[in-house]
């Protein structure tokens, strides 16, 4: 069969999602409960509370995607779940509810990695062509992965130090504004100049990693000796000075990866995908008329979804890769 | 409980510090770090990884709060930043803390009431962009000889 019909779940950080996607292709049904609302009134902080909602909302979150798709468990071919990376409570839940489903329903059981989610998140909008760069840019994650073909992953530089997303989230706590920090500091950023020099860590020249935590440093301590000597800090330059630091890092590592590999696309994908800075500065730099196509997924498919596990399932029922009773949930799991 | 008052001068010193402490430390051994944001807490976790011969790329646990590396011995890098200070959470972060690997807790005070009491706690300390002071309380005689050495530096 080369169009299975497949019920995937997410539940490896704070977002309850369930999806049933159709070839890897076809979404019927994408559904996301998210904790955003919860973590607004914390700040943030508290993801124990995680676990414990990913319990409360699973149910209703299958169901929904069943209904919303005019499906039954016999119209299905396969369940799949988010295996790992992620953190190990909130993981348990969905596979878990996946392990209880595939048994109850005699289907298989696909494992599914959350990068490679991310990723095939693009085969939702487009048909990736080979050999592709991926750049996924999250709270927790910042890689770039070259894919030589369909299912194989090599992750060619990853950060040293903060993530992306975390960096964002860090300077915007600092600047206290409202959680989450990347949308208020891309926000701030619109209407502000790049007036201070924060620097770029560009680490060795034949180098693909990341170091976020320079810059995080630079820009505590710039708001720390302006406040100091009762300066003003003009929030929108900060804003608009950091986020140009870190565009300009991620556009350099993207560009030079992708002639590197002599990638035909480019996947730019993840939580800080969504960043119009970072958009419109890979926009420029990979034109629709240039020689590597640019796919950066919606935003509703960038942020941690089910959609793309489904999506990435897909790979994993061509390759033949089923999954066990006894499959676990795996924190620090490795994309292969 | 003694104390000690070390300097770093550098990131490396940081990096440096850790590594050794890394070098002698067993199972069942807990580093627990607090500091500003941007102290260096990671770094200095980076080091003492690569001391338990981790090879894998350590980086910030702030957002999966927990990664486990293998060396020598199993390494725990906890990370409580995101955590409620007074939530009573389980995430099973004690029975790492209790296990057969090293760990290292940053925004240790957080979880400060749920910490083994054996442990040695930092505060790394800001001092301007290069420098940072790091405070050490131990119950540890194995480190004394370290931290006496690196305290003369
Ligand atoms: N002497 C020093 N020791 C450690 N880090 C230093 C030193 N001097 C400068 N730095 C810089 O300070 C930064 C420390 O960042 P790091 O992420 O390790 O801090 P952290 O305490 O883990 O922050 P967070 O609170 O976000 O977890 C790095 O960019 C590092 O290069
Ligand atoms: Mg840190």
């Amino acid at each position: 069969m080369s169009n299975p019909r497949i019920l995937a779940i997410e539940t490896s950080c704070d977002e309850t999602a369930a999806a049933i996607v159709e070839g890897g292709k076809t979404l019927l049904s994408n559904v996301v409960a998210s904790q955003i609302e919860i973590h607004k009134r914390f700040g943030g902080v508290v993801p124990e509370v995680a676990s414990r909602h990913h319990v409360e909302n699973m149910t209703a979150v299958i169901e929904e995607t069943m209904s919303s798709a005019h499906v039954t468990y016999e119209d299905l071919d396969a369940i799949a779940v988010t295996e790992g990376p992620g953190l190990v409570g909130a993981l348990l839940v969905g596979v878990n509810t996946a392990k209880a489903l595939a048994y109850a329903h005699q289907r298989p059981l696909l494992p599914v990695h959350h990068i490679a989610g991310h990723i095939h998140a693009a085969d939702l909008i487009a048909d990736i062509k080979y050999p592709a760069m991926a750049l996924v840019v999250s709270g927790g994650h910042t890689s770039l992965i070259y894919m030589p073909e369909r299912g194989e992953y090599e992750v060619i530089g990853e950060t040293r130090d903060d993530a992306v997303g975390e960096a964002y989230d860090k300077v915007a706590r600092t600047l206290k504004l409202p959680y989450p920090g990347g949308p208020e500091i891309d926000r701030l950023a619109a209407n502000g100049e790049v007036t201070i020099d924060f620097p770029r860590a560009w680490l060795e020249a034949d180098s693909y990693d990341f170091s976020f935590s320079g810059l995080k440093s630079s820009v505590l301590n710039y708001i720390h000796n302006a406040n100091q000597r009762k300066e003003e800090v003009i929030q929108e330059n900060v804003a608009a000075s950091f986020q140009a630091s870190v565009v300009d890092v991620l556009v350099e590592r993207a560009q030079r990866a992708v002639s590197a590999y002599q990638a035909q696309q480019l996947i730019v994908t993840g939580g800080v995908a969504a960043n119009h800075a970072l958009r419109e500065a890979m926009g420029k730099t990979f034109p629709n008329d240039g020689d590597v196509e640019l796919v950066i997924p919606p935003l509703s498919l960038c942020t941690d979804n089910a959609a793309m596990i489904g999506a990435a399932a897909q790979v994993v029922w061509e390759k033949d890769v089923r999954a066990g009773y006894d499959l676990n949930g795996q924190p620090g799991l490795a994309i292969k | 409980m003694t104390q000690f008052q070390l300097w770093s001068r550098s990131t490396e010193d940081t990096l440096m510090i850790g590594e050794r402490l890394g070098h002698m430390a067993e199972a069942g051994d807990l580093f627990a770090l607090d500091g500003d944001l941007g102290a260096g807490k990671t770094h200095f976790s980076k080091g003492l990884a690569k001391g338990l011969g981790v090879q894998a790329m350590v980086n910030s646990p702030t957002f999966t709060i927990l990664k486990v590396y293998n060396g020598r011995l199993p390494f725990y890098h906890i990370d409580a930043y995101r955590l409620d200070e007074d939530g009573e959470e389980d995430l099973g972060l004690l029975e790492y803390m209790e296990g057969e690997g090293v760990t290292v807790v940053e925004w240790a005070s957080i979880l400060r009431t749920q910490l083994p009491k054996n442990r040695i706690d930092i505060t790394l300390k800001h001092v301007d962009d290069h420098v940072r002071k790091l405070d050490v309380y131990s119950n540890h005689d194995r480190y004394e000889p370290v931290f006496k050495e690196l305290t003369k530096r």
